[in-house]
């Protein structure tokens, strides 16, 4: 009864093409935006900010990324840590030798340097599919750690790579609380998540579509293929950069190269395929899920072992909660390509639709 | 002049270890059509089951055979969880379902026999082959040819296999067109049963030998990334390019870590192989020996 | 409505001995063929004629071994799939290639690709003109909608459409790029008579209300016979007729080909 369209009539095509054509979406969407940028910094606890909130915006921002070149354009990718860390290096470097160099704009030429690296190892997509493009995109994520660990003036000449992300200063103003740090991640993410919305519903977003579904359909169109997919590789790895240069300077402060691992991209490509491939709202579902896990698991470890304790004197060993969380990862996304190929974010859609006919079952 | 020549033994050395493990997934590919990414983890499966039933004072031989059983089981309740509820999707779909598979079997596997490294003990030590350093006064492991003799003679035995046998033929009929295999009576299930349980001999093998050479640990299931430069440059459905594919990577990462290396700093091992194979791909996407694919319009 | 008005238009479309090999298999041997401006041309043939693949030649999906192709005056080799759409060629499918992904409107849009010209900056901002764009393209693919009727099914997943609304939406793609010359192949395969009928008049008018040059790939000679203008009949990659329909008709070669007489 509450979530209907009926009564609402589109009578412009301007009208038809909101984000949030319903407008229940568009309230619940304030309501959240509410509790984000409100609700959030002013009730949530320093805990929550740092370890949870934060990285689940960066990793939404990463999953973004990889949604835009697997997910729109099809591109399979191996390689998301990798341009993270270029995000990540090149952010540190401009801010360290470029005086005055302002926040943002440090931000932004770090996703444009991630760009550049997209584009060289979107190269072989040209010639090349499905996983032979796979194992090209493995090919930059060991290079490019490799290089960063090698090449001393990216790290300016500390020992095994590490770097000190900067403080973040914004016109005088020091982002050093986890609150200030979180609302500055959630506007850049959602500037950001935007733009991509933006993209997507647009003739880019059509041309990557088009490409990923069958490609000799779209050069026949007109699409120009080579353009599409490497713009898709730049886009997807300025997004990737950005979540990078925020991973390090708004979450651990202090970076390795090595941090950015094959784990590392599995995981983000593991939150595209949970939370929807070619969904912006699977971004952000994909992404909290994989965030909340291991604490939800750690969680039920916890209870789990109290209850065992007290009833058989015995507890689960440690360090079981890091083996459970690979088995359930992994069984998850088995049992999401079977079941649910589009992820949470259709199931949320399927949710939506029941939700149209409640209390009626049809 | 004999230093290169050690350095490219033991690079061809390593190869035809490379090539043992991409033989497990040309099994697969070979069958079913499925790049199985969990190769990998089924060798570190086989590995560190092995070493837990040594542990717990099994003879060796008993081991194996446990070790075995268990992979042919993880083998076919694989085929049957994973793979037939996938069996049209497209193959980007069945990879990224082995992708999961990795994780799971890794952590299963930990979650079983504990995760810290063990060493494995097969009786050969890493030391110079005496014979050779006497003869012709070069510096070549043990190990390292007891392990390329072992994987040479399972390569081959599963060439001639594949090649000589009436259930080989049965493999490439399938591997080529299901239906049509049923149709002439081919029993599919079975088939894959046996192309699961091959390919979980060969991770066996494959698992003792590197878990022997290198510890086993986490670490193993990245051994199986390294097959993939190989399966490109020799083909994801051939035996013999899975063999020269790990030669030529095998002896090209070690010449080019020793004589390449020192002007870049080092460490290019972790991705020399990955570049040759893509500028292979660029030029010739097949393989050597693999089939070239035409698209219909 | 005489068929002799619709022929006078210059030609604007020519092939020039073009000859097409896949290795040893020879699709197209020889051929040569003209289109005039404003006609209905049909390309007919048995099975395996090669007569998909002298589209694809046109559109540039393939390139001739030998041969020319003057398009509007331009002689080249070969045609390259880009400067085919920019230039105004639109075609359709024996198996239908729409993008299962997206839905009967976006799908149509992708046609309009070549019309858009804003960046993927002006997109990502999408206020100002990337907006205005999307807007005025909309406008001009409703009206591509209306005219094949196909408002109902305008925001459902193409995949789940049938078969014969599928190649609706197909043909939608291609007159939504407002080509001068469209390329159709079996637009009405596989479809029963009240949509064959449908179908046709479709075509029809997209000829005479837009002028489009209409090159079609059919097996229906029934359909054939009455809206061509002129007709190609190809065999075993030669052509063996050409002419208006009635006289391929005649044609003894023709008959020959269709009848399965050795030759």
């Amino acid at each position: 009864m509450l979530y209907r369209e009926a009564g609402q009539f589109k009578v412009s095509y301007a009208k038809d093409q909101q984000i949030f054509p319903i407008r229940q979406d568009r309230i619940a969407l304030l309501a959240v935006a509410f509790a984000a940028f409100v609700l959030v910094p002013l009730f949530g606890n320093q805990y929550w900010l740092s370890a949870i909130f934060i990285p689940f915006l960066i990793f939404s921002l990463a999953t973004l990324g990889l949604n835009i070149l697997t997910g729109y354009a099809g591109q399979l990718s191996l390689g998301t840590a990798a341009f993270m860390a270029v995000g990540a290096f090149a952010a540190y470097n401009f801010i360290l030798r470029v005086p005055g160099m302002p926040l943002l704009v440090a931000f932004i030429l770090a996703g444009v340097c991630a760009a550049m690296v997209g584009i060289v190892f979107g190269l072989p997509s040209l010639r090349i599919k499905g996983f032979y493009l796979a194992v090209a995109t493995l090919a930059a994520q060991f290079f490019v750690i490799w290089a960063l660990v090698r090449v001393p003036w990216f790290s300016n000449y500390s020992s095994s790579g590490v770097i000190t992300a900067q403080k973040m200063v914004m016109f005088g103003f020091v982002f050093d609380t986890p609150t200030k740090k979180y609302l500055l991640t959630l506007a850049i993410v959602t500037v950001l998540a935007l733009a991509a919305k933006n993209l997507v519903r647009s003739s880019t977003g059509r041309a990557w579509m088009a490409v990923r579904d069958m490609d000799v359909a779209a050069s026949v169109i007109g699409i120009r293929l080579i353009r599409t997919k490497l713009l898709a590789f730049a886009v997807s790895s300025f997004y990737c950069g950005v979540a990078g240069a925020l991973f390090a300077f708004a979450y651990l402060g202090t970076v390795e190269p090595e941090a950015f691992t094959l784990d590392l991209s599995f995981r983000i490509l593991f939150m595209v395929i949970i939370g929807g491939m070619g969904s912006i709202l699977g971004s952000f579902l994909g992404a909290g899920f994989i965030v909340l896990l291991p604490t939800v698991l750690n969680v039920l470890v916890h209870k789990l072992n109290a209850t065992l304790q007290s009833a058989f004197n015995w507890q689960l060993p440690p360090g079981i909660t890091s083996n459970l969380e690979l088995m359930v990862f992994g069984g998850l996304i088995i049992f999401f390509l079977i079941v649910e190929p589009h992820g949470l974010a259709r199931l949320w859609q399927i949710g939506k639709e029941k939700l149209r006919l409640w209390p009626f079952p049809h | 002049m004999s230093f290169f020549f050690e350095v490219l033994i033991g690079g061809l050395l390593a190869g035809i270890m490379y090539s043992l493990v991409a033989l497990g997934f040309v099994l697969i590919y070979k069958a079913s059509g499925v790049f199985n990414f969990a190769q990998g983890a089924m060798i570190f499966f086989a590995a560190l089951t092995f070493v837990g039933l040594l542990e717990a004072d099994l003879n060796f031989w008993v081991a194996i055979g446990i070790t075995m059983i268990a992979m042919v089981v993880l083998g076919l309740v694989t085929e049957r969880v994973v793979l037939r509820p996938l069996v049209n999707q497209p193959q980007i779909t069945l990879f990224m379902a082995t992708i999961g598979l990795t994780f799971f079997i890794e952590g299963v596997t930990q979650m079983f026999w504990g995760s810290t490294p063990r060493a494995l003990e097969l009786g050969i030590r890493d030391q110079p082959f005496e014979w050779l350093m006497e003869k012709a006064d070069l510096n070549v492991s043990q190990f390292d040819l007891f392990a390329a003799f072992v994987s040479a003679a399972m390569v081959t035995g599963l060439a001639i296999f594949f090649q000589k046998t009436r259930i080989g033929r049965a493999l490439r009929a399938v591997a080529d067109d299901h239906q049509a295999a049923m149709s002439i009576g081919i029993p599919l299930q079975q088939i894959w049963g046996i192309v699961w349980a091959v390919a979980g001999f060969v991770a066996l093998v494959a698992g003792l030998l590197w878990g022997a050479r290198n510890g086993v640990s986490f670490a193993l299931t990245f051994v199986a990334l390294k097959a993939l430069p190989v399966l490109i440059l020799g083909g994801f459905e051939s035996v013999p390019g899975a063999i020269i594919g790990g030669l030529i990577i095998g002896a090209a990462e070690k010449l080019a870590e020793v004589y390449l290396g020192p002007f870049v700093g080092g460490g290019i091992e972790s991705w020399v192989a990955y570049v040759i194979a893509l500028v292979f791909l660029l030029f010739r996407p097949e393989g050597l020996f693999g089939e070239k694919h035409i698209d219909r319009v | 409505m005489s068929t002799e008005q619709r022929s006078g238009g210059e030609i604007v479309l020519k092939l020039d001995n073009i000859s097409l090999a896949f290795g040893g298999v020879k699709a197209l041997t020889d051929v040569s063929m003209d289109v005039r401006e404003h006609e209905v041309r049909a390309i007919i043939g048995p099975n395996g004629a090669g007569k998909s693949s002298m589209l694809n030649v046109i559109n540039g999906v393939y390139h001739p071994q030998q041969g020319t192709i003057s398009f509007r005056g331009k002689v080249r080799r070969d045609m390259d799939t880009h400067d085919a759409a920019a230039q105004g060629i639109a075609r359709t499918f024996q198996n239908i290639a729409l993008f299962r992904g997206m839905s009967v409107l976006d799908n149509i849009m992708t046609g309009r690709n070549l019309k858009m010209r804003s960046s993927f900056i002006e997109q990502a901002i999408w206020f100002g003109r990337a907006r205005r764009e999307e807007l005025d393209n909309r406008r001009k693919v409703e009206e591509v909608i209306d005219f094949l009727e196909i408002q109902h099914v305008r925001k459902t997943p193409v995949g789940r459409l049938p078969y014969g609304l599928q190649k609706r939406v197909e043909l939608a793609r291609a007159l939504a790029a407002e080509p001068s010359m469209l390329l159709l192949d079996e637009p009405m395969a596989g479809m029963n008579v009240e949509e064959k009928q449908d179908m046709c008049r479709f075509i029809l008018d997209v000829n005479e209300q837009y002028g489009t040059t209409i090159v079609l790939i059919e097996h229906d000679m029934g359909v054939v016979m009455d809206i061509s203008d002129r007709v190609v009949v190809l065999d075993y990659g030669k052509k063996i007729g050409d002419g208006s329909p009635d006289d391929v008709r005649g044609n003894q070669a023709v008959i020959d080909a269709y009848l399965g007489v050795a030759h």
